[in-house]
């Protein structure tokens, strides 16, 4: 039932605006802290690691999209812009919470420790990928680093993250999910659907909105009308805070905050970054038909990375010199995984029938059957670049969005 | 005539239908402004204003409901949903709605304004969920209307109909050959039948029935199988619900064998379908089992995409299988 304690005798309609929903804002776009506001703790080795691994994904990004330019990938998306609020946020976390991601947030998996070799593997489809080479580049996914494997379609994985940390709970193993997705996915059905049931059902279970303007060329005005993502939280009844997306400490803040609200009160927590998606959508994708430089620009200026690089340095925990060497040695550490892991071969080609169940029925086994039987009387036909970005059988200029 | 490609057929429907009849709307992700993620819909909220052409919120079963919100009320609408792998949100306003509005009523409402574009099928380097083609999930349903084109002329003369149709219709466009399919297209306004099929090449010895991109590997299938002295009839089925069974039926009463193709799964694909009707109505006329050429009963893939298709040298194989049987 509806809560009907309060009542009024004039007649007044609630309005979006009288729901106005704060920004957290620790550090200023100087990397100094802004006056009176309250720093997380963090220690000097967790920060240097959220550094690091920000700073290495914008690197991996870099390469990468470098790399599909060459031919050498078939496709990419860049977390450029928002490394502090999937970085930030997931470092308030535990390894042994579940992460459920969109599709841009590659900087989570980074921090729970995948390998440049792991990336590779994904992204080329070889015979060591872990999703065997079944899905679209940056569709990574690890049991072993609880990353669930991503799926292109949008906000799918919302009311999953419900129902995953619902079993947390009754598991008792005193861990919870995060769920990131982006302010677009936040109009699917799904979305209402997931947030509902997670505070119905006192599910533990963070969702973190990375609001970042662009949902591929829609606007956020053409997205929706109210204040952002976050009072659609409030009115699910879920405890929610808006974050700067760009302020790693607020960032970091929230993510604390919101973990140990969400296993301590077995309950939901929203936490919105507000950031910008510095990049195209993907690569193939041109922001230019669809946004101007100035506004590009003004959000460069507010380089998330660069922000934490000042305060770094402002604390004495970080110098030019050591920047210059992580990024020399990232540089080179990606490159070096890509030469390497593109000159692996396919996976197996049972991999056609495996894992559509557990165990491959007979009429897969069959068509299986003939379709090497078929292979056999076009050996040259088939499988002549096993580790294949095959443009010539790509028909030319369509691209995936 | 002007020479363009299947894309630009389908904007130049759009373009006609909008200029032809104010009440014609499109909707849809991305549509407004950018013109859609492949550019379906450029030019056309410059040319008609953003009230009728404009982006919709990320939501299929939104785009859907109030499509056929906006159909109920007298408009016609035309929704784009960016991948056909997209579609599923939206199922129960299509399977359960629009499909019934009419029936349910006494006919005193209907949607019939509705027309869903959607580019489907695979050839792209795209994976689970950029490569689908569910054509099949929709020819199940009682009260749609299911085309796919294979050519510019067609796309352009069958969206015009699918848009003017008083039934709702899904129009699954095959974005593989959006760029590469070109032909000549008339600038007039012009329809093609719904419910026909185009025989598109003549020939004697055996059928070959298929509908969008697969065209291409049927064909080509045709001409290998010419160098070996056998002649094909070559059908587009152009609709697939209501699909034209008398075309179908007189062309295997006249060679005796059928082969029917689509990238699908095989298992309740539509070749089932047109497979068990033609064997009701041609037993005696049967030369050889009537076979499939179809995607396999697996996920799309993408490391063996290449593997899992269709293509013309499995159509080829399954043609002398046919003759030699």
């Amino acid at each position: 039932m509806a809560k009907f304690d309060r009542t009024l005798g004039t007649l007044r309609f609630t309005e979006a605006t009288d729901l106005s929903i704060p920004t957290l804002s620790i550090l200023d776009p100087q990397g100094e802290l802004r006056k009176g506001a309250e720093a997380p703790v963090i220690d000097k080795e967790t920060a240097l690691k959220i550094y690091r691994d920000m700073t290495y994904i914008r690197v991996l990004d870099e390469r990468m999209v470098s790399a599909q330019r060459q031919g050498r990938l078939s496709f990419y998306m860049t977390c450029t812009g928002e490394e502090a609020a999937v970085v930030g946020s997931i470092a308030g976390f535990s390894d042994r919470d579940m992460i459920m991601a969109q599709y841009r947030e590659q900087a989570a998996l980074r921090y729970r420790g995948f390998t440049s070799e792991q990336f590779m593997n994904q992204m080329l489809s070889n015979d060591l990928d872990l999703g065997k080479g079944r899905q679209m580049p940056v569709h990574y996914g690890s049991r072993a680093l609880n990353y669930m494997t991503i799926s292109s379609t949008l906000a799918t994985q919302i009311p999953q993250a419900a129902g995953y940390a619902y079993g947390q709970k009754l598991s008792g193993n005193d861990a919870c999910t995060v769920c990131y997705f982006g302010e677009g996915a936040a109009s699917e059905g799904d979305f209402h659907a997931g947030l509902n049931m997670a505070a119905v059902l006192n599910c533990p279970v963070v969702f973190v909105v990375r609001n970042n303007g662009y949902a591929i060329s829609t606007p956020n005005s053409e997205q929706f009308s109210g204040d952002g993502i976050a009072p659609r939280g409030v009115g699910y009844g879920i405890k929610t805070i808006r974050v700067d997306g760009n302020d790693i400490l607020a960032v970091y803040a929230a993510g604390v905050a919101a973990r140990k609200l969400a296993i301590d009160s077995s309950a939901p927590v929203m936490i919105e970054t507000m950031s910008y998606r510095l990049g195209a959508h993907s690569t193939s994708d041109d922001p230019t038909n669809y946004r101007n430089a100035e506004e590009e620009q003004l959000w460069a200026e507010k380089d998330p990375i660069l922000r934490m690089r000042k305060w770094l340095l402002g604390k004495g925990w970080w110098s030019d010199q050591q920047e210059h060497q992580l990024k020399t040695s990232y540089k080179k550490e990606i490159l070096d995984a890509l030469k390497s892991q593109e000159k692996r071969p396919a996976p197996s080609l049972d991999g056609l029938i495996s894992d559509v169940y557990q165990t491959p029925p007979l009429h897969l086994q069959r068509q299986y059957a003939e379709l090497k039987q078929h292979i056999d009387k076009y050996p040259d036909h088939y499988l002549a670049n096993p580790a294949r970005v095959d443009s010539a059988y790509q028909y030319a200029s369509v691209q995936i969005p | 005539m002007a020479q363009i490609n299947l894309l630009q057929a389908v904007n130049r429907a759009l373009d006609t239908a909008m200029e032809a009849d104010e009440r014609v709307i499109c909707l849809g992700e991305d549509i407004g402004k950018f013109g859609g993620v492949f550019r379906a819909t450029s030019d056309l909220q410059e040319k008609y204003g953003k009230a009728r052409c404009f982006n919709t919120p990320i939501t299929e079963q939104g785009i859907v409901g109030f499509s056929i919100g906006l159909a109920a009320q007298g408009s016609i609408a035309v929704a784009e949903i960016q991948f056909a792998d997209y579609i599923f949100p939206a199922f129960d306003q299509i399977v359960n709605e629009a499909a019934k509005f009419r029936y349910r009523s006494g006919d005193q409402f209907n949607c019939g304004g509705l027309t869903i574009r959607a580019p489907y099928g695979g050839g792209i380097s795209g994976g689970l969920y950029h490569s689908q083609s569910p054509e099949a999930y929709f020819c199940h349903t009682p009260g749609l209307k299911v085309v796919i084109p294979s050519t510019a002329y067609q796309a352009k003369g069958l969206l015009l109909a699918a848009i003017r149709d008083p039934d709702p219709v899904i129009f699954f466009e095959p974005k593989a050959i959006y760029r590469a399919e070109v032909g000549e297209v008339p600038d007039t306004d012009y329809v093609l039948p719904l419910g026909v099929a185009e025989v598109a090449t003549q020939g004697s010895d055996i059928t070959l029935v298929g509908w969008g991109a697969q065209m291409h590997q049927l064909h080509r299938a045709s001409n290998m199988a010419l160098r070996d002295g056998i002649s094909c009839e070559v059908i587009d089925l152009c609709t697939l619900l209501p699909w034209d069974v008398d075309t179908v039926a007189q062309s295997v009463e006249k060679t005796g064998r059928l082969i029917i193709s689509h990238e699908a799964p095989r298992t309740g694909g539509f070749a089932g379908e047109i497979s068990a009707t033609i064997q009701e109505r041609c037993f005696l006329s049967l030369e050889s089992p009537i076979m499939r050429v179809t995607g396999m009963d697996t996920p799309f893939p993408l490391v063996f995409e290449k593997e899992y298709m269709p293509d013309y040298l499995k159509v080829y194989e399954a043609i002398k299988a046919s003759v030699n049987f």
